[in-house]
């Protein structure tokens, strides 16, 4: 069993600056993180891994020092590592994004799993996971909760949906994003640490995976952010600061009384 | 009509019947095409869809395409994408909307990247503008706006250079708008042939769990945050939801956290609402828990910090300590 996990190294913060002439992301001088969410599908895959002795390839696009991120999946027990990373593949939108993952992927060429998070917390989307799918021309199947077997040519898991959850075949080999009902990550241990320390990360270019330039970075971005902006609101409602016991009881009782003029309650 | 160049929503069915966002965007696409001066059409997949396909004409769609096979019955994404792909390479609409359903979110992004065009997911507004962009000016292109990067942002996105233009939206960001029982419009029969090798999905069994929370039919929702501090704290909440007759909501940190079951959450990744009453406690008001709730008729903020964001959106705010504010408001009630 083979099974690629690409991941995507996010900002730890929430607080995040944009570049406002560019409308992407300022990275610089914040923490990075493995995006929180790509644990559950590393785990996911260390737990196929422990049952039927799989090999892990963790991929992932992004600057040079995204390799750190990488090195946190094989300090967790992934085997191989590689990282996309060149000037060319800046500003990627979710479909330039999947179209680079999907090469690597298809340059990997023997595996039968592909397992990725839900969405990053960055960007919200979740489409990366789909859309690797597309380019690859496999079956996707998101928001897995549970996988039941996984067997080189026939998965079986179930899927949380709505309203319950439907358990799925699907004809490997396939794409999958894992929700966290899935699995809880497991943290890194010390051999791990060491053996990822150890490990060189290849990195690889467009030529290196056969993408055309014109798919690449924010010229093969379909979507662009074109505008940005800090909404401000003006409702202008009262705000009341009570100063003692019997001021918030006062603010209580003048509270219930306007829910009673409005006929609320 | 003319048949290209339209505004197009996913139908999305489930046991046959129509999901009630894929109604809220037929009603957001029909103001889009009218803006535009084109028609609103709808694409349903399924099983024996043509009656509710029919039915669905009075939210004023001009064609509704319907593609029906015995194993398209239920969703999986394989001969979907593929039957989306070819009736919107046939029928070139310029903007296709889906619902940001666990559906809407595994089809659309695998539908975008077969087509190499651009999607933008959980829109909470949809304009048509115009943009220059490199020197073109492009016309009446499709402003997708959304909450970004955590929270205090809002960014306007454009996918104007390949058509169609496309975006998921959630349910319940939409309003629904009255049907026009006599509204003319055509279901249209569209076949596509499908391999049994273009469904590698089986879908062996579909578990249903009943809902115990429902938040969108609430006139009254109490919604409890970080501030509840712990779960034991988080009853207060429930307190006074059950002493207003209300239904308990919770932000995104508090389930985060653990105070309360996912059902509860309202905001962007959890339920859009719009009751008549919204009480926030000690929640500070993240763009993504406000694009979820700022349309309820009346908004009270409870909050230990003034300057909390949910303050801005409040119609009354009270500052103070939950455990102070929460019960003197449950003792008002029962002394009314």
């Amino acid at each position: 069993m083979k099974i690629i996990i690409p991941i995507k190294q996010v900002p730890e913060t929430g607080d995040v600056k944009m570049d406002s002439a560019t409308g992407t992301m300022k990275r610089d001088g914040v923490r990075s993180i493995v995006n929180p969410l790509d644990l559950y599908a590393i785990e996911t895959g260390l737990k196929i891994k422990e049952s039927t002795g799989a090999h892990i390839t963790v991929i992932t696009m992004g600057p040079p020092k995204a390799a750190e991120a990488l090195k946190e999946a094989v300090a967790m027990g992934c085997d191989d590592a590689m990282l996309l990373s060149d000037k060319s593949f800046a500003g990627s939108d979710t479909c330039a994004t999947s179209y680079v993952l999907a090469m690597a992927i298809k340059k990997i060429a023997d595996y039968n799993l592909v397992i990725c998070g839900e969405r990053a917390t960055d960007g919200d989307t979740g489409q990366v996971g789909p859309g690797i799918s597309a380019w690859l021309n496999l079956p996707v199947c998101t928001y897995i909760s549970k996988i039941i077997s996984a067997g080189e040519k026939i998965l079986t898991a179930e899927r949380l949906v709505e309203d319950g959850y439907e358990t799925l075949e699907i004809k490997g080999p396939c794409v999958i994003t894992v929700v966290k009902e899935a699995a809880s990550p497991r943290l890194p241990t010390l051999s791990g640490k060491i053996r990822a320390k150890k490990l060189t990360i290849p990195i690889l270019g467009p030529s290196d995976i056969n993408a055309h330039p014109e798919h690449l970075g924010l010229a093969g971005s379909p979507t662009k952010v074109v505008k940005i902006e800090t909404p401000k609101i003006t409702r202008n409602g009262e705000l009341i600061i009570p100063k003692s016991p019997e001021e918030m009881e006062a603010a209580a009782d003048k509270i219930i009384k306007y829910f009673h003029k409005l006929d609320i309650i | 009509m003319n048949e290209k160049n339209n505004v197009w929503v996913f139908i999305q069915q489930d046991e046959g019947k129509p999901a009630e966002v894929s109604i809220e965007l037929m009603c957001k696409a029909r103001e889009l095409a009218d803006t535009l001066k084109v028609s609103m059409c709808g694409v349903m997949i399924g099983k024996n869809i043509k009656a509710e396909a029919k039915k669905l004409i009075s939210y004023r769609a001009d064609r509704i395409y319907c593609i029906e096979d015995g194993r398209l019955d239920h969703y999986t994404p394989v001969p979907y994408t593929k039957i989306m792909c070819e009736v919107i390479k046939k029928y070139e609409p310029q903007i296709v909307l889906y619902g940001a359903t666990t559906t809407g979110r595994d089809l659309a992004p695998r539908v975008a990247s077969s087509l190499k065009v651009g999607l933008t997911a959980d829109c909470t507004d949809l304009k048509i503008g115009d943009h220059t962009m490199k020197d073109q000016e492009f016309k009446n292109i499709l402003y997708q706006i959304r909450p970004a990067f955590g929270g205090n942002i809002i960014a306007t996105i454009v996918s104007p250079e390949k058509k169609p233009q496309m975006a998921t939206v959630r349910e319940g960001v939409m309003k629904l708008s009255a049907p026009e029982s006599k509204y003319a419009g055509e279901v249209v029969n569209e076949q596509i042939k499908l391999t049994d090798a273009e469904f590698p999905t089986e879908v062996i069994k579909i578990i249903k769990k009943t809902r115990s929370v429902n938040l969108k039919a609430a006139h009254i929702i109490v919604s409890g945050g970080m501030g509840a501090g712990s779960k034991e704290n988080f009853k207060l909440i429930q307190d006074l939801a059950h002493a207003l007759g209300g239904t308990v909501g919770a932000s995104r940190a508090a389930v985060d956290a653990g105070f309360i079951a996912k059902e509860h959450q309202v905001g962007q990744t959890g339920t859009t609402v719009r009751p008549k009453l919204y009480i926030a406690c000690g929640i500070s008001g993240s763009i993504q828990h406000r694009a979820g709730m700022d349309q309820s008729g009346r908004i009270i903020a409870i909050n230990t910090d003034p300057e909390a964001p949910i303050f801005q959106i409040a119609h009354y705010g009270i500052v103070g300590d939950l455990s102070d504010v929460i019960p003197r408001l449950i003792k008002a009630v029962k002394s009314k």
